[in-house]
């Protein structure tokens, strides 16, 4: 167990805000000389390399990185501190040209940061709707009672249809806290509670909640039907809380989670974890398959992790919204690197739990 | 000074190769000991927890190493653990203590 720490990287002027450091640890060029192989390796192995998208279904936005809390595993480094790097409008309408030109995507998944602290977040959701398309919100539950202007965030989800993620990493508060800072746990639960009193999780409403699951410390998740059971059973019993799915989400190793992993002496151990619980039949359904992923600024990537590695899709001249080009993103090779073993480890991983 | 010791870290990881010397008893044994520990009338969280109290019991440092990871990953939380120790803990209690009602019959008998 390690002291949490409660400012980001950036705020820290750790080294690992430097995304080519950390390109270099995963290489083994730094820090820790890995001795194991490459992701595109392994794909090679079993045939499936390069790896290519299939068609463009979810169109993921990281929002801003402003956050009101500053969890021990985040690999987007969000915190209080990061008020920049937040989407304007502009930018935001440019995606939403970019939605209704797309048929085939179906769902809007919005995440941060905490997105709901951007301040055009409603409009945006309302937006969104008006194009019939689904809204995930990837919610972290605490900026719900953060501040009084947020209270009726439950009712805006309920009154636009829109599905409510939220990381809840375990039933027990230290568990919890241990990751996602001191009292988190408490603020959680009352806002499941007040996102049920508005039907969330609640059968027969449609309103769908899930929760995400990823493991406090340098272990892979196990079975995610045994957890959802545990999760639902504990989380009901003891607080009368109701959720409709469990997503297991394995930790990748970049930006916070890289600098505990490191900290603690776990990352060799861990990366070769990694590696051996390599699942060949979890590759077809990784989520840069389907997903485009965009940053604040309006940069594209193959998912959000390699957003944080700043390693931009492989479409020489059109890696903005401002040149979106979907013929041309349907060409491309995703880009990989070792963080990948993160999502083919086991029963695999991606934004909606796992994959095999 | 030497390096040779009993127990050795590794040795766990090398648990495997046991088939290389008698691959059929221990390939067996494998298939044996997977299915035992796979999800069953108990879920894997529940045997880890029972194999966790086991290892401690037997003080076996191999099982310790693995069933602690193995009952975090299985979502197990660190008061469930511990009151598994306490279980194994309480049964040796009660294991030794059991005993002494044949020592209090002895006594009984060979003392005025």
């Amino acid at each position: 167990m390690t002291v949490r720490k409660n400012k980001s990287l950036a705020a820290r002027g750790s080294e690992l805000t430097d995304t080519m450091i950390q390109l270099r640890i995963l290489s083994g060029a730094e820090r820790a000389a890995l001795d194991l192989p490459t992701f595109e390796q392994k794909l090679e192995e079993c045939g499936q390399y390069p790896l290519r998208p299939a068609e463009l279904e979810i169109f993921q936005i990281n929002i801003g990185k402003l956050c009101n809390q500053v969890c021990a595993h985040c690999h987007v480094d969000a915190g209080p501190d990061k008020k920049r790097e937040n989407m304007d409008r502009p930018t935001l309408e440019r995606c939403l040209e970019i939605i209704a030109a797309v048929p085939s995507i179906h769902t809007v998944d919005i995440t941060g940061g905490a997105p709901e602290l951007n301040p055009h977040f409603r409009w945006f959701v309302e937006e969104v709707c008006r194009l019939g398309k689904q809204v995930i919100d990837r919610c972290n539950l605490t900026v719900i009672l953060s501040n009084k202007k947020y209270h009726d965030l439950p009712e805006f989800f309920a009154r636009h249809g829109v599905t409510v993620v939220s990381s809840l990493p375990h039933y027990s508060r230290r568990r919890t806290d241990s990751q996602r800072g001191e009292g988190v746990f408490e603020r959680s639960i009352r806002a499941l509670q007040m996102l049920n009193e508005v039907g969330y999780g609640q059968p027969g409403t449609g309103l769908e909640l899930n929760l995400v699951y990823n493991p406090t410390g340098a272990f892979l998740p196990g079975d995610q039907q045994s957890l959802e059971a545990e999760f639902k059973r504990q989380l009901e019993r003891r607080y009368g809380v109701r959720f409709n799915h469990l997503y297991c989400l394995t930790n990748l190793p970049v930006s916070r989670f890289l600098e505990y992993l490191l900290e603690t002496g776990n990352y060799e151990a861990y990366m070769e974890e990694l590696v051996q619980a390599f699942n060949p039949a979890a590759v077809p359904n990784v989520m840069c398959r389907n997903t485009i992923s965009v940053s604040w600024d309006g940069y594209l990537y193959d998912c959000d992790f390699n957003q944080m590695l700043d390693l931009k899709v492989a479409v020489p001249g059109k890696q903005h919204i401002n040149d979106f080009d979907i013929e041309a993103l349907k060409q491309r090779q995703i880009v990989l690197n070792r963080h990948c073993f993160g999502c083919t480890a086991g029963a695999g991983s991606s934004c909606g739990g796992q994959i095999a | 000074m030497s390096n040779d010791h009993y127990l050795k870290r590794d040795h766990l990881k090398k648990f495997g190769e046991i088939t290389d010397f008698q691959e059929e008893l221990g390939s067996k044994f494998f298939e044996y000991y997977n299915s035992v520990m796979d999800e069953g009338a108990l879920t894997r969280r529940e045997k880890a927890l029972i194999a966790l109290a086991v290892a401690h019991a037997q003080q076996c440092p191999y099982c310790i190493d693995a069933y602690t990871q193995a009952c975090l990953k299985e979502g197990a939380d660190e008061e469930q653990m511990m009151e598994a120790v306490h279980v194994a803990a309480a049964m040796k209690a009660g294991i030794t203590l059991v005993f002494s009602v044949q020592m209090m019959e002895d006594v009984k008998k060979k003392t005025m």
